[in-house]
């Protein structure tokens, strides 16, 4: 079909210009395409390496009430079979709160949950011993949904509200009332590297770890307590993820811990690794989302007040929910204005597996909320929701403040609007469509615009902090550490930008090593969208240290005056004075000097977020560093025979400050949007009535394939847009693009409404799977007219 | 006994010892230790674990194909030359497919990566990848998690049918077929591939506790999934009549051992209803390895071949040592899982009947997903109207809707005799609900499948009414292809 001119395969010639702010290939790429990336399972087994197989509860809520497990052991090739009992130091992996043990201690939570660890020469060996565990349970009544455990009262936080105003006087006088109540689904992470981890015990009882993890620094703390050590006797390394979307920031450390527990136990190494159906029945997912809201507008559409009382499904233990329960409040107000407002949130405890962080952590779910009101009114309304969203928009002060009363600075959105709406045509294909629609009989159309505004840094302010560590060596090459993971989004192909253009090098002369936490201590998760701006700092000041010190050995080789070494640039492997650049001396020679001159040519980077804090008790404060911002324009075609969409056309523009690498940034823009289509239309979690997952593979849970994804499918990142205060003006884009999905929804809408009288609501659930949509549709045609 | 015999990237291998039942991704991993084949899910629906196999086509010819490694059986690949992403570089170079996914930034995490590369490669020895849906689906079959697939629908345009000239061209030209015949046993575990029937009746005769397997896409579930280790496999894959393909009488004979990518290939042209079931049937990868017969002796009520190919009114062909006999198609179907199958006997093909004068006849499925998806429902329609406009016979076939797959018979009794009209269709559709009793489960709920089923005839009924088999546009939003 075509012959094959690469798109920007020649690198370009790297020594002589900086790689910032231009597109590169993912400093990977070519070895996922090889086969040569290594991930944990792909690591050469050291010799005598045992299999770990965890003993899942069968049951959603029981009492152990027996467990024998001396048949196992005696099977020949089973070296051990491991209970809460064996646990040295403390059974728990409960992240925030002490409240979720590794091996279940007397009662199980959820099907799923951890029960016994089996260590055995093979794993077709450890499911025969697993067979000959006796296990017996008393069935004890099961939670199993956000309504039965309300009915219950069984919560895991205590109610938390953010109230500006006077929502309730704002109701009482607004002349269109909404009222009503919405869920949002379960997500599973459906990376495609499963967890996995290996124990190696190491002299004095230590222990070196290699996990899938976003964590490493949790793994571990938490590794360490479960062993009863000193975190200084583990080392857990990570070489890189398949994947990680936030499954894999507190979730891989049961698997870790595990893997030291019994490689401690058996004095051999040990792999845990799950297969698809362990990995998504044992591990938590996006939190399903309940709410109640009211809203009140004004004729034109103004959102004038709004109480929403939000309860997220825990699963059977904290995890994370209420950080993510606080950014659902947090994004209650996507990109809008609310002068009276009362949003409150609560965690619901369930028998399910801990629900845990996921892309957009909350946001996405309080998101879809303000969204599903803003949509209903615009169709109470019979307005454009696309012009009643811009209405609502942030504005001049004071009606710049968030509900939490941070100020929206630097909003672009009015910007990002104008351009999008010019360029993606949204007026005049919406009455195209308006058109077909009305010829058009059995299939309908839609087009839905979605803007976000995502809060960008972790809200626990504490948690923003980076490390990095740099190394030269006398040739002139660099190691570079840093505190972020790598899964995928291109943190290290950042990261190593970053390093290259501070010291004036090539690319190809930094290798970033494996994050590993005896290079880079106490380091926070790669989540919250946060890696490149902590840890983007945190290497630059490493990088500028050691340049630094070598400023006066390149002064000393290229004889200028003393003052002059403050101006002399490191550029494309040299140094040299840039009024004279003839005269220059290579890296290389600049670092072998330093080392003669007995110069230290390794140095430490740290960086902290400036001017955050939030008074949670309050509701009040800056929680977020900065605000990202992206709009979407989403087309979509609807069958009313099926139910079966196709979403025709989407059109993204999305503020990621000035790009590090817009390739990179591109990649997470389109990976991000098209992740949220699948939590909106086709990836449904179901479990039959006894708690068990029925979707626990990809026969039956669906994330878009290749053609689900539209072929005309335009993303653009906003021009000079440089930010404040960050790495070399550059933005988070990890988690906001998720947030644009949430467009298809109103395209969706749309579309159904064409099959209902003018003015008619649309009740689409979600995900809007064909059957939702079919739903919808019958119900739209039965309005009457 | 024989012994397990392939190539792996060009080197021979054999191996004494090895479980028939195990899996070529697992021998890869664990055995060969070529890592960079991976597992994302063990059931062929991730498509991680993609090999190229060099296999015939119905015709003969040498052609690569994109196989999941996970559901492939070693004795599967026995003399065959089997090649994972290892072998795409040549002399340290990248080859072009990889140079492409690196480049556009086809990767992020890059565990899918390597099974994104075989099925490019796959689609770059290609010569039929003439329409861009033909892209989407040679690569539908490989799910990623990352990118939002742009650039790899990019990096399949770029690659599609370019044909280098690398190792795996040369292997293709100069690689002669070798036998698949196979008599194995390792332990308790014994795998036969018979090379003739007079072999085939004797191992039957031999061992009645035998099954047959031959592309292994059902079957090796019960390995990846239950962890069973099947004692006596008997492949019926090196039995070259089962292979047939050809028009017979005007209709089809469609040998019980054809791929379903075969199968495709011929139905172009040949029979629009199948054409457009096999669209979305499922990933390339899956339809390189599936057949006709393992689609119909599972008898799995939403297998898909069963409702198009019993409003085609075919018959199935069952072959045993004493001879041949000839059943309709939806008589094969006894109940839940069940056939019409004898001890000793197996189904040799479907023949599809010439079709009558003036017959409408689609097929359509409805899954949650288009693609890569089971069904919820699926169906095969053909109605054949005289001159007058009354309706002469209606075949109406469904999958999804009840134990096995079957026709909606007082629906047809309603229809037939009658104008074919959409106001006669309205009365007749209600007895559908007195045809079948769908059930609820997580594919979609008794009410949805009751719904979409007589969807299904009012879209067949407007999509025929100019043209009587129209075909599958390239981006249509539904199964069912009206406005």
């Amino acid at each position: 079909m075509s012959t094959m001119p690469p798109p920007f395969a020649v690198p370009r010639t790297l020594e002589t210009s900086s790689p910032l702010h231009a597109p590169a290939p993912h400093e990977s790429g070519l070895k996922h395409a090889s086969g040569e990336a290594l991930y944990v399972d792909d690591l050469p087994s050291p010799p005598g390496t045992l299999v770990g197989h965890i003993i899942a509860s069968p049951h959603a809520h029981a009492r152990l009430v027996r467990q024998e497990a001396a048949r196992a052991r005696a099977l020949p090739g089973v070296h051990a079979v491991l209970f809460a009992e064996d646990i040295p130091g403390e059974n728990d992996i409960g992240p925030v709160l002490h409240d979720e043990p590794l091996l279940a201690d007397g009662e199980v939570h959820c099907v799923g949950q951890a029960v016994a660890l089996v260590l055995a020469e093979s794993a077709a060996l450890c499911r025969q011993a697993a067979r000959l565990v006796e296990l017996e349970y008393e069935v004890l009544p099961a939670l199993l949904s956000i309504r039965e455990a309300v009915a219950a009262d069984a919560f895991l936080s205590e109610p938390h509200t953010i109230r500006r105003g006077e929502p309730e006087a704002a109701l009482a006088t607004a002349p269109v009332r909404i009222e009503g109540e919405c869920m949002t689904g379960a997500q599973d992470h459906f990376y495609l590297e499963t967890q996995a981890a290996l124990a190696v015990l190491e002299e004095d009882g230590a222990l070196r770890i290699w996990s899938s993890t976003q964590h490493p620094s949790e793994v571990q703390a938490k590794v360490a307590e479960v062993m009863g050590l000193g975190r200084h006797q583990v080392v857990v390394e990570v070489p890189r993820m398949g994947g990680g979307f936030g499954g894999k920031e507190t979730q891989a450390a049961p698997f870790a811990a595990l893997a030291a527990l019994g490689a401690t136990r058996t004095r051999r190494p040990v792999k845990v690794w799950l297969n698809r159906d362990q990995d998504m029945a044992q591990t938590g997912k996006r939190h399903p989302f309940w709410a109640r809201y009211e809203a009140g507008f004004s004729e034109e559409g103004l959102l004038l007040g709004l109480k929403a009382e939000l309860v997220s499904d825990g699963g059977w233990s904290n995890d994370l929910s209420r950080a993510i329960l606080d950014r659902a409040l947090f994004h209650m107000d996507n990109a809008y204005f609310l002068a009276n407002v009362q949003v409150t949130g609560r965690v619901a405890r369930t028998n399910f597996p801990s629900n845990t962080a996921f892309r957009g952590f909350g946001g996405p779910q309080g998101m879809y909320v303000v969204e599903e009101v803003l949509n209903r009114a615009a169709e109470r309304l019979g307005m454009d929701p696309a012009e009643l969203r811009r209405r609502n928009f942030y504005r001049e002060a004071p009606a710049h403040r968030t509900h939490y009363e941070q100020p929206v600075e630097g909003n672009r959105l009015p910007r990002i609007h104008a351009e999008l709406m010019a360029s993606s045509e949204y007026t005049r294909r919406r009455a195209e469509i308006d058109q077909y629609n009305a010829s058009s009989r059995w299939t309908k159309r839609g087009i839905g615009y979605q803007p976000v505004k995502f809060g960008i840094s972790f809200t626990t302010s504490f948690l923003n902090q980076a490390g990095a560590f740099a190394v030269i060596y006398a040739d002139g090459s660099v190691q570079l550490n840093h505190g972020g993971t790598e899964m995928g989004q291109g943190l290290h192909t950042k990261m190593r930008a970053v390093c290259a253009h501070e010291l004036g090098v090539s690319l190809e002369r930094v290798r970033v090593m494996n994050t590993a936490t005896d290079k880079v201590p106490n380091t926070s998760a790669t989540a919250a969208s946060s890696g490149s701006d902590l840890n983007g700092q945190a290497v630059k000041a490493a990088c500028e240290t050691l340049r630094e010190r070598l400023r006066p050995i390149a002064a000393r080789l290229l004889q200028v005056e003393r003052g002059e070494a403050e101006a002399l640039a490191f550029a494309s492997g040299q140094v040299f004075h840039p009024e004279r650049p003839q005269r220059s001396v290579s890296f290389t020679e600049v670092t072998q000097a330093a080392y003669l001159a007995q110069v230290s040519l390794s140095a430490t980077g740290y960086y902290r977020t400036p001017d955050i804090s939030y008074d949670r008790v309050a509701g009040r404060g800056r929680p977020f560093h900065y605000f990202a911002f992206g709009a979407a324009v989403v087309e979509v075609e609807v069958s009313s025979l099926t139910g079966e969409h196709r979403v025709r056309r989407v059109d993204i523009l999305h503020d990621v400050g000035n790009s590090l690498i817009p390739s990179i940034d591109r990649g997470q823009v389109e990976g991000g949007f098209v992740q949220g289509l699948g939590w909106l239309t086709c990836e449904e979690v179901l479990f039959d009535e006894k708690g068990r997952l029925l979707t626990h593979s990809p026969d039956t849970y669906k994330i878009p394939a290749l053609g689900d994804v539209p072929k005309d499918f335009q993303v653009a990142l906003l021009e000079k847009a440089p930010q404040e205060d960050t790495i070399h003006g550059s933005k988070a884009v990890g988690e906001p693009p998720f947030m644009l999905a949430i467009g298809a929804v109103t395209a969706l809408r749309h579309a159904i409404a064409a099959f209902a009288p003018p003015r008619a609501e649309v009740h689409l659930a979600s995900p809007a799977t064909p059957e939702a949509i079919l739903r919808a549709v019958e119900a739209a045609r039965a309005t009457p007219r | 006994m024989d012994r397990l015999r392939f190539y792996l990237n060009d080197r021979l291998i054999e191996e004494p010892g090895l479980s028939p039942t195990l899996t070529l991704l697992r021998y890869l991993r664990d055995r060969a230790h070529l890592v960079g084949t991976k597992e994302g899910c063990a059931e062929g629906d991730c498509g991680a674990c993609t090999v190229a196999v060099l296999e015939q086509d119905a015709k003969g010819a040498p052609v690569l194909r994109a196989i999941n490694s996970c559901l492939l059986l070693l004795p599967m690949v026995q003399g065959k030359r089997v090649y994972t992403v290892e072998a795409l570089k040549e002399g340290g170079k990248p080859h072009m497919v990889q140079e492409v996914l690196a480049s556009g930034l086809g990767s992020q995490c890059g565990y899918c990566t390597p099974g994104v590369a075989m099925a490019l490669l796959e689609a770059c020895h290609r010569k039929d990848l003439d329409e861009p849906w033909k892209l989407d689906a040679q690569m539908c079959g490989n799910l990623c998690r990352c990118t939002g697939y742009r650039p790899i629908r990019e990096a399949a345009a770029r690659v599609a049918g370019v044909g280098p000239p690398d190792r795996f061209a040369r292997a293709l030209s100069e690689t002669r077929p070798e036998s698949m015949a196979l008599a194995y046993s390792a332990g308790a575990q014994r795998y036969f591939t018979p090379a003739s029937f007079q072999e085939l009746w004797d191992v039957l005769d031999a061992h009645p506790e035998a099954r047959f397997v031959v592309g292994g896409t059902d079957l090796s579930l019960e390995v990846t999934k239950r962890f069973t280790e099947p004692p006596l496999l008997v492949s019926l894959e090196a039995l070259p009549v089962l292979r047939t393909l050809e028009p017979r009488d005007g209709g089809h004979r469609l040998g019980a051992a054809v791929w379903l990518t075969d199968l495709e290939d011929y139905a172009r042209g040949t029979c629009p209803p199948l054409e457009r079931m096999l669209r979305y049937f499922g990933a390339r990868q899956i339809k390189n390895r599936a057949t006709v017969g393992g689609n119909l002796c599972t008898a799995s009520p939403i297998g898909d071949l069963a409702p198009v190919l019993i409003s085609l009114g075919a018959e199935a062909v069952l072959l045993s040592r004493t001879g041949e006999r000839r059943m309709a198609l939806e008589d094969f179907f006894v109940d839940y899982r069940r056939t019409a199958l004898r001890q000793g006997e197996l189904l040799a093909a479907v023949e599809v009947p010439a079709q009558p004068v003036g017959a409408r006849s689609l097929a359509y499925k409805v899954s949650k997903r288009r693609e890569l998806d089971i069904s919820a429902v699926s169906a095969g329609f053909r109605v054949v109207v005289d001159a007058a406009g009354q309706v002469l016979e209606a075949r109406l076939a469904y999958g999804g809707m009840g134990p096995r797959p079957a026709r909606a018979r007082r629906v047809e009794q309603a229809l037939v005799g009658q104008p074919w009209t959409e106001e006669r269709l309205e009365a007749a559709l209600p007895r559908l609900d007195e045809d079948f009793t769908p059930r609820t489960d997580h594919r979609g709920s008794a009410w949805y499948r009751a719904q979409v089923a007589k969807n299904l005839l009012r879209g067949f009924f407007q999509e025929t009414l100019e043209s009587p088999s129209p075909r599958l546009e390239a981006h249509h939003s539904a199964t069912v292809q009206v406005r």
